[in-house]
């Protein structure tokens, strides 16, 4: 894992792994890998609230769980910057990852393809690959989105692509 | 239908092939396929077009992509799905992979090109390697293939196999299952095959592996057969057609399990996170 970022790493191996090597189209199976989506996007969410760095709320927009929605942030310069994501579980999951999706930025950034998907680091792929099928849901938001939010959002404000919104949610928890 | 695959729609077009079916996700103003099918009916009013807009890597595009390759309305009497090769002419490892698992469940024959590497590959199901049974370069090494900068040589590689691959069925020609790329400094086209992979990941592909096997000692039987046919024409004996069968293993079926109650427990878990 040359060329991650160390808390990144920690965080990683905090979350647990996946064991049912299953794509939505496996039926029983895919129920199965469902659940522990489940359990690994828990314990991340209850970590990151301990750590006081809760930074995404996520949720299936669909039954079936082949579709996901939720809210990320970015705290920069002490103001908090929210942001609506979404993707849609890949075919051939798990063997490819999701594909996250930022649609606010769309077209604000250099690091993300049409749509709004976020452009991730040469790292990622191969990393993924390797540890298919353990990696989940939640590994994704942990080495793709966090770090692309980390790397990104204070480029975007500097420059004045983004700006604060007036009825800040800085002051509220969620 | 862009680089690869706008080149490729279009010579097919004017070598009269009769049938395209052209899928993209993207937007031109129009639909790009529609764009396609516009300029296309132009060139060779004669071809049977179909566009399709949708992404083929979410479940929704993945089972209409399906549907329409198995539509045999074209030609209701052939074997196999309803049409005879897919091209992919993508430019990303999900796009493919998606390519490559709804081949291997049509156990459809399709060609598969990459600017990054300038390769162009024949992939059949059980016989040849499938996408997932070797990694891709790009995935081992971590190059992002959508830097890439030279995209424009691989159409024309890609295009002329096509053809002799669909003269093929007609028995024209020789496809090399496997073109590594070109070193146009030598004139040298570097060729290999690739076997499946028998610890490959998919599940389907290794089906498909067994099918192929347990068909060898038919298809040994055929190719002797012609042979002997072929000296034996001449002379007028009438000749028995072997018969090839198709010996599927059934899958068993997933055990049920109750899981509606955990799933719906951890959804509302995962709800109250959230709260």
């Amino acid at each position: 894992m040359e060329g991650w970022d160390p808390n990144t790493k920690s965080t990683l191996t905090q979350i647990p792994l996946l064991a049912t090597k299953a794509g939505p189209r496996d039926g029983a199976t895919w129920t199965q890998r469902l659940k522990e989506e489940y359990k690994a996007l828990i314990a991340y969410t209850q970590m990151n609230k301990s750590n006081d760095n809760d930074w995404f709320r996520i949720s299936a927009a669909n039954p079936e769980g082949t579709r996901w929605t939720g809210k990320c942030w970015y705290v920069h310069n002490l103001l908090k910057y929210e942001f609506d994501l979404q993707f849609d579980i890949p075919v051939t999951y798990p063997s490819t990852a999701p594909e996250i999706e930022l649609p606010q930025l769309d077209g604000k950034t250099q690091k993300m393809y049409r749509g709004g998907k976020i452009c991730l680091t040469v790292h990622f792929k191969p990393l993924w690959a390797k540890n298919c099928p353990r990696f989940g849901i939640a590994h994704a938001l942990c080495l793709g989105l966090a770090p692309w939010l980390a790397a990104e959002i204070p480029i975007l404000v500097d420059s004045g692509m983004i700006k604060h919104k007036d009825d800040a949610t800085s002051s509220t928890d969620s | 239908m862009q680089g690869i695959g706008g080149v490729a729609a279009e010579m097919l077009t004017r070598c009269g092939i009769g049938r395209l079916l052209l899928y993209d996700y993207d937007k031109v103003g129009m639909t790009k396929t529609d764009a396609a099918v516009q300029t296309l009916s132009d060139i060779n009013p004669d071809v049977v077009l179909e566009s399709y807009t949708l992404n083929i890597t979410t479940v929704h595009g993945f089972e209409t992509f399906i549907s329409s390759l198995k539509n045999k309305s074209f030609h209701p009497t052939e074997e196999g799905s309803g049409v005879d090769l897919v091209l992919s002419c993508v430019d990303n490892y999900e796009a493919r992979m998606a390519v490559n698992q709804a081949c291997n469940e049509l156990n459809q024959t399709w060609m598969e090109s990459d600017a990054v590497s300038g390769h162009r590959r024949l992939l059949i199901p059980g016989e040849t390697a499938c996408f997932a049974c070797a990694p891709p370069l790009v995935v081992a090494s971590g190059v992002d293939e959508r830097t890439l900068k030279r995209r424009g040589f691989v159409q024309h590689l890609c295009l002329p196999q096509c053809t002799k691959y669909t003269e093929a069925l007609a028995q024209f020609g020789h496809v090399s299952p496997y073109l590594q790329g070109c070193n146009s400094l030598k004139d040298y086209f570097p060729t290999m095959e690739m076997r499946p992979n028998p610890q490959c990941s998919h599940a389907v592909c290794l089906e498909r592996q067994k099918e192929y096997l347990l068909a060898k000692p038919a298809r040994d039987a055929a190719a002797k057969t012609k042979m002997e046919a072929e000296s034996f024409l001449a002379t007028g004996i009438p000749l028995h057609a072997d018969n090839e069968w198709n010996i599927r293993r059934v899958t068993a079926a997933d055990t049920t399990t109750t899981t509606i109650d955990d799933l719906e427990e951890l959804t509302k878990q995962l709800d109250a996170l959230n709260a």
